[in-house]
């Protein structure tokens, strides 16, 4: 089958396992050129194992995935010089200077001494890091080295950009920076991959996502395809004072018949409505009553909820 | 050599030209490491060739001739230089890098292959493992230890013990687990430094140890770099040469398998 170049990658039935545990118990997706692609999940969903796959750093052990067109087993080496990656823990060079991490990178890539230390330099300047060239490497903070890691992942041009968790770990001014270098590269027409556990982030940033979670892909779709399809237009979220796990898990089960679906959680409830007014006069009506009552929009945070009955971030204080 | 396989070679020594570039501009602001390392050397030159070698004067070889016992402890101390030297960089410094700072996981996702990695390694082992070399057998010289002109090729058969104690190196490093490790390592080289031939002919071992000092890498680097300093050329140096090479090679191939198993997961 002659291969489509619109289509960057393309995996079916992929697996992988290390030992008994199945990491990816497979998936199957399209990545097409110039989209902006996420894989949404829980910390352990798998992303970051389908990640190395298509990185060709990681042996898949089951189904099939095609990389630009080629086989990452027998061409890892040249798949490998058409991507960018930035992995979740920069595995960035520590014995070298921020400018030397982009210069020595792209030799690896076989760029030119010249031609590198001028993409380097606009890299640098890209990533807003130019008066931070001589630095080493552990003198910056979080922030600056996940854009460095960025910078760097573009240092060969690539075809497609792979990041991991771009912005765990970041404070929120970070974030936002790394946000908007990541759409002026949208913007700029390069194709992106990347996983996150942040719903804002995925809704934001991707074009077309899937939802993995326990190895498995569970949904997909533009973050607006699946809001719709999983869930309700609005949501009520209720607290009632102190009251927690096992007492909110009671006081549920009283609002039989409101909205379209009821969620507890650790801390409050979910009332799915298509009419955030509607849902608060029949509380009322059954003199119901919260300490606090606040009506937003259904986000991805509620299709994951909904789709697998667990927050996506648990482990964040 | 057909036109594919000059390709691919032509791929694996720029690529790993490229590591070699990566560990020079991380240790050009640390050469006085480098330096220390030579000085180390010579000072055990004067130590054993000098203070040792006023006392003992010359000694008898088994083949009946007899040289100045500093001439003969020389080479053997040079052998070991070559050794410590490669030693260091591939195994300590390719330890820190993989398993410690992480260096190689960012390099793997390049198109650079694990077998470019080991051989940049083994390129720049041989450079720094030269520098040592060099400065020792200049200093050999002024103190009028070469004895012939086939000492010269001292440094050629230097460069086979440099690469053999490459491949153990990297070897060593993909299969330590933690800094302790090299303790036990740090114990066999100097087991090797004392036994492997340094300071007596191995004839003069009791029966039982002679095997186990054979098969020291150490033992035939001396042999090689001693009979050549000396003038005393032999078939079993090509024996020597022999285990060397086959030492460099399986080291560079075990440590790829494994930096490839281990990050390549």
């Amino acid at each position: 089958m002659p291969h489509d170049e619109e289509i960057l990658v393309r995996a079916a039935d992929l697996r992988k396992s290390y030992g008994e545990h199945e990491a990816v118990r497979g998936v199957d997706f399209e990545i097409r050129r110039g989209e902006a692609f996420g894989f949404l999940g829980a910390n352990g969903a798998g992303k970051s194992t389908t990640m190395r796959m298509i990185g060709c750093v990681s042996q898949p052990t089951g189904g099939e995935l095609e990389v630009f067109g080629r086989d990452p087993h027998t061409q890892g080496a040249e798949i490998r010089a058409r991507l960018g990656v930035v992995p979740q823990d920069n595995t960035l060079d520590g014995m070298l200077t921020v400018f030397e991490n982009l210069v020595v990178y792209a030799g690896y890539f076989g760029i030119k001494k010249k031609a590198a230390k001028a993409k380097a330099a606009e890299l640098l300047e890209f990533v807003q890091l130019s008066s931070r060239a001589k630095d080493q490497v552990n003198e910056l903070s979080g922030g600056m080295q996940r854009r460095l890691a960025i910078a760097r992942s573009l240092i060969n041009e690539p075809e497609l950009v792979i990041l991991d968790e771009p912005t765990t770990g970041l404070d929120p001014q970070a974030r936002h920076l790394v946000w908007e270098r990541l759409f002026q590269l949208k913007h700029r027409g390069v194709s992106i991959l990347l996983t996150t556990h942040y719903m804002d982030e995925a809704e934001q940033l991707c074009d077309r996502l899937v939802v993995m979670d326990e190895g498995r892909i569970i949904a997909s779709g533009s973050p607006r395809e699946l809001i719709d399809t999983h869930v309700t237009k609005e949501v009520v979220e209720l607290r009632f004072g102190t009251a927690h796990t096992t007492e909110l898990a009671e006081l549920a089960l009283t609002l039989g018949g409101i909205g379209a679906q009821i969620e507890a959680l650790p801390d409050k409830i979910l009332v799915y409505t298509d009419d955030a007014d509607d849902t608060n006069a029949a509380l009322e009506a059954r003199d119901i009553n919260p300490t606090s009552v606040l009506a937003r929009r259904a986000t991805l945070e509620d299709v994951f909820l909904r789709l697998t009955g667990r927050a996506l971030v648990e482990d964040e204080a | 050599m057909s036109v594919i396989a000059y390709g691919a070679a032509r791929a694996s020594l720029k690529a790993s030209g490229a590591l070699l570039n990566r560990n020079w501009v991380a240790m050009r602001r640390a050469w006085i490491l480098i330096i220390s390392g030579a000085v180390e050397s010579l000072l055990f030159l004067f130590a054993f060739g000098f203070g040792v070698g006023s006392l003992v004067g010359d000694i008898t070889l088994p083949d009946g001739t007899t040289v100045s016992y500093t001439a003969y402890v020389a080479p053997a101390i040079l052998a070991n230089a070559a050794m410590m030297g490669v030693l260091a960089e591939t195994s300590i410094n390719v330890f820190a890098k993989f398993k410690w700072m992480k260096v190689y996981d960012g390099i793997l996702a390049t198109p650079l292959r694990p077998w470019d990695v080991a051989l940049g390694e083994v390129w720049w082992a041989l450079i720094r493992g030269g520098t040592y070399i060099g400065a020792f057998v200049v200093v050999m010289g002024l103190f009028g230890l070469l004895d012939s002109w086939w000492a010269l090729l001292a440094v050629p058969a230097c460069v086979f013990i440099a690469l053999a104690f490459a491949g153990i190196g990297l070897t060593l490093a993909t299969i330590f687990r933690d800094w302790p490790d090299f303790d036990w390592m740090n114990a066999v080289v100097f087991a090797m430094f004392l036994f492997g031939g340094t300071f007596t002919p191995v004839e003069a071992y009791p029966g039982f140890a002679q095997p186990i000092v054979y098969i020291m890498p150490l033992y035939h680097g001396i042999e090689l770099v001693r009979g050549l300093s000396l003038g005393q050329l032999g078939p079993m140096m090509l024996v020597h040469i022999a285990y060397l090479m086959a030492l460099c090679v399986a080291g560079m191939w075990i440590a790829q398998k494994r930096l490839a198993k281990a990050l390549y997961k």
